[in-house]
């Protein structure tokens, strides 16, 4: 089986796609950030931020509504934020009573629970087309020469590579268990909860003793072609004057953004 | 559902400017700490062994078994990399899966990034290899009941921890969100402990040399039994009272300015800062809670210091 | 994929007085006690092609190992005539090139192109030079233009060949290959052995592959239980049926 479903990269050519990685990744962190500076209910400056992620979909020759179609991922974590809404900040909107507990939604909490969503729809956007855009190893090398420390980068690095081999080896192991695991008609299927985690413990060590003498295997790869405990590689990007343009450029919306949100 | 979203991974958005801050320190600390830490005791040998671990926990968390009534226990990982790989390579190797699973999958913020490294990482680490460094040594069954408790409340820990810094953020109502999450992760916890408890009996059944050779390799560590017990009170301590006494801390937090920079004034890092009303009973029992368990601990130390003096003279 | 291939790949050998290769009376024996190598003694001499046989366990790989440095023991082993110490040990690592049996293993980088630059780059050479040598290896495997390319996209038989080209790049004068049609499907097995035929380079290849030993290798040495027990002429050892059972190997 593949699972090259795990990435998230698209093979499009574009202009965002050939830019210079480190700037994606500049960029993409100042947008997050300017989401968790604006203030709650500052709409205007959410809506340009939104207009911002737009001209990026379209700039990168994904259509306009790639990103937004994948942001569905954060829709688990709602429900630790609406909690927010019962914020005894602002000024009582209504009064439930559940019996247990009463709940008491205020003005104060509703923006506060609409501004937190806003804010981790967009930054989570920026995230999405960050790595539709980058392929992940360019990724890696960006992190590499935004000084992140060599032992992480190159962990990151090893992680990916074998991300793919050990999940398939991951599923091996599934399939086999899934193969044997039959159910007799009136009997009760797959034994007890114990002996159940006991499988799945032996699979995680099994999966975990081919890993360690894969490791073993890999360091002997790497001491053959001349590893002597220093990682080198080579840095394929150069930055051009369009890519510093672009820095410069995404940084001023940015502050816009900010300046929309702020000044009323 | 492969790729369902622990509820662990915070998103981008829900921890203000301060908290993520405050956390990304911590986390680059810790990190950083580890990262040198790795250079100067393992061997060239560890950085591939790192990354292919990095690789199994990550394809470990596929394993995800069938508790009952349709819901099903993820793996997080964490205590069983510190233990195998020593607390330090652990940090490493899940300071990568979580930076993995935030840019590949957007499983979890850029921003919060440190936050979620802090909860899976190195709580779990510290209090995963803390409490199992207790045992080294002791017999294998001792050793497997502890590792098991640890990972559970290593889980425990991350939620609770994911809970405050979503309630310091003012995203989340304390009554709330504590309850709710440590309900749900009291379940998860015993997945994670009967996983970990599991593949640690398989390795040692097949495999016992590399158990000994990792806790031995990263054996200095009095300092982990420290914090491991330490952060392990705090929590211990921390959670009835998050959730029996919410308004408590709630007060804490907003005497020290917390919920209103959260909400609207992110430029004013802890404004007009005042001391909590230790009158207030709550605060004086969280406040007296860590004092004692900080007292405890320190006799703790000194008594262990006499001991091994006396045992060398 | 072509059938047939041009040699693109060359090589410079510096003189060698006939042995590229030699081994005396190796012994070795893992930690754990298992004796793996008990006296192997070989020659090879430049531009030979010989394949190396025998049972699992017989301690092929093992010997694989001791050719670049991996493991050391007593027993003499002669690159070029250069033995194989701390001193000489990166310029003999660059000497031998060692492919291992699992693609996966030896494809530990991300993008083919870090993978292939891997050794070179290790052997501290400069920026221009390693992307020459990259190129020139990808092109010597009939992969360019995959520098790009992710490598846990590649098949199989693509996999296969960027782990030789890996090697290739730090110009080796002995290629040394861990069971390479091993788990390979019919054409993709048949296009590994063009290649390796008109791979001007001295190789010494283990394999289970016997079909492939007598169109491609003239030489054979048969290993069991850690000593070799023959060492001849492909053809004459082949026909040798009594020889062949006893190490349990099928004639073809």
């Amino acid at each position: 089986m593949h699972i090259n479903a795990f990435d998230r990269f698209h093979f499009h050519d574009s202009f965002i796609h050939r830019l210079d990685p480190r700037i994606k990744v500049v960029v993409t962190v100042a947008f997050i950030l300017s989401n968790a500076i604006l203030p709650d209910g500052s709409w205007l400056a959410f809506a340009t931020a939104w207009l911002g992620l737009l001209v990026v979909n379209d700039l990168s020759n994904l259509g306009l509504g790639y990103s937004f179609k994948r942001s569905y991922i954060i829709l688990p974590f709602i429900l630790v934020a609406i909690t927010a809404i019962f914020s005894p900040l602002g000024n009582p909107l209504a009064e439930w009573d559940l019996g247990f507990v009463t709940l008491i939604p205020t003005d104060f909490g509703l923006v506060r629970f609409f501004s937190v969503l806003t804010r981790s729809w967009l930054s989570v956007q920026m995230a999405i087309l960050l790595v539709a855009t980058t392929q992940f190893p360019d990724l890696i090398h960006a992190f590499e020469h935004l000084r992140l420390p060599r032992v992480l980068t190159t962990i990151i690095a090893f992680l990916y590579r074998y991300l793919f081999v050990l999940t398939n080896e991951a599923l091996r192991l599934l399939r086999a268990r899934e193969a044997r695991s039959a159910g007799l008609p009136g009997q009760k299927r797959g034994g007890k909860l114990i002996w159940r985690t006991k499988v799945t413990g032996s699979m995680a060590g099994q999966l975990f003793l081919r890993s360690y003498e894969r490791s073993d295997r890999i360091y002997n790869a790497m001491l053959a072609r001349g590893y002597t405990g220093h990682l080198r590689t080579l840095n394929p990007h150069k930055m051009t004057r369009a890519d510093w343009l672009v820095l410069i450029l995404s940084l001023f919306v940015i502050l816009f953004i900010q300046f929309v949100g702020w000044v009323r | 559902m492969l790729l369902a979203p622990a509820p662990l991974h915070i998103p981008d958005g829900f921890l203000n400017l301060v908290v993520s801050l405050i956390f990304w320190a911590a986390t680059v600390i810790m990190v950083g700490l580890a990262t040198s830490k790795t250079n100067q005791t393992l061997g060239e040998k560890q950085v591939p062994l790192m990354g292919i671990m990095a690789a199994f926990i990550f394809a470990a968390q596929m394993l995800n078994f069938p508790v009952a009534g349709g819901t099903s226990g993820h793996f997080l990982g964490g205590a069983l990399a510190a233990i195998v790989l020593g607390p330090w390579a652990g940090i490493l190797v899940m300071t990568a899966v979580v930076a993995v699973q935030a840019l590949l999958f957007q499983d979890g913020g850029l921003l919060v990034m440190g936050a979620n490294i802090f909860n899976m990482g190195i709580i779990t680490a510290v209090i995963g290899f803390g409490l199992y460094r207790t045992v080294i040594g002791r017999n294998k069954n001792i050793r497997l009941i502890v590792a098991g408790m640890s990972a559970w409340l290593a889980t425990m820990a991350a939620a609770l921890l994911t809970s405050l810094q979503l309630w310091l953020s003012s995203t989340s109502r304390l009554a709330l969100v504590v309850p709710a999450m440590l309900g749900v992760h009291a379940l998860i916890g015993i997945g994670e402990a009967l996983i970990t408890v599991a593949a640690l009996a398989f390795i040692q059944e097949t495999r016992p040399d590399l158990l000994d050779k990792e806790a031995t390799a990263s054996s200095g560590g009095r300092g982990w039994i420290v914090a491991g017990i330490l952060v392990s009170l705090l929590a211990v301590l921390i959670s009835p009272l998050a959730s029996g006494n919410p308004d408590g801390l709630e007060r804490v937090a907003d005497d020290l300015g917390f919920l209103e920079t959260g909400s609207s004034k992110p430029f004013e890092i802890l404004p007009d800062y005042t001391f909590p009303v230790l009158g207030d009973t709550a605060i004086s029992t969280i406040i007296a809670g860590v004092v004692g368990t900080f007292i405890l601990v320190g006799l703790l130390i000194l008594i262990g210091r006499n001991l091994r003096k006396n045992r060398k003279q | 994929m072509p059938v047939k291939h041009q040699p693109v790949y060359e090589i410079t050998i510096p003189e060698c007085d006939g042995d590229v290769l030699q081994i005396q009376d190796l012994h070795f024996a893992y930690p754990d006690g298992h004796v793996a190598l008990q006296g192997v003694s070989l020659n090879l001499c430049e531009g030979e092609k010989v394949a190396l046989v025998g049972p699992n366990g017989a301690g092929k790989s093992t010997l694989m190992l001791h050719l670049n440095g991996i493991l050391r023991e007593d027993g003499d082993i002669f690159i070029g005539g250069m033995s194989i110490d701390e001193q000489n040990l990166p310029i003999i690592r660059a000497m031998v090139g060692l492919v291992f049996q699992n693609p996966d293993d030896q494809l530990f980088s991300p993008t083919v192109f870090d993978d292939v630059a891997f050794g070179p780059l290790h052997m501290g050479l400069p920026e221009d030079e390693v992307h020459i040598r990259v190129e020139e290896a990808l092109a010597a495997v009939q992969m360019n233009g995959f520098g790009e390319r992710l490598s846990h996209h590649l098949s199989m038989g693509q996999k296969k060949r960027i782990a030789i080209a890996t090697v290739l790049a730090m110009r080796p004068q002995i290629l040394v290959l861990d069971e390479p049609s091993a788990g390979l499907d019919p054409r993709t097995r048949r296009a590994l052995i063009n290649f390796l035929d008109e791979l001007p380079i001295t190789m010494l290849i283990s394999t289970h592959d016997i079909r492939m030993v007598k169109e491609l290798f003239p030489r054979m040495i048969i290993m069991d239980e850690g000593i070799i027990v023959a060492d001849g002429s492909t053809v004459e050892l082949l026909n040798d049926a009594a020889l062949l059972q006893d190490h349990g190997l099928e004639i073809p």
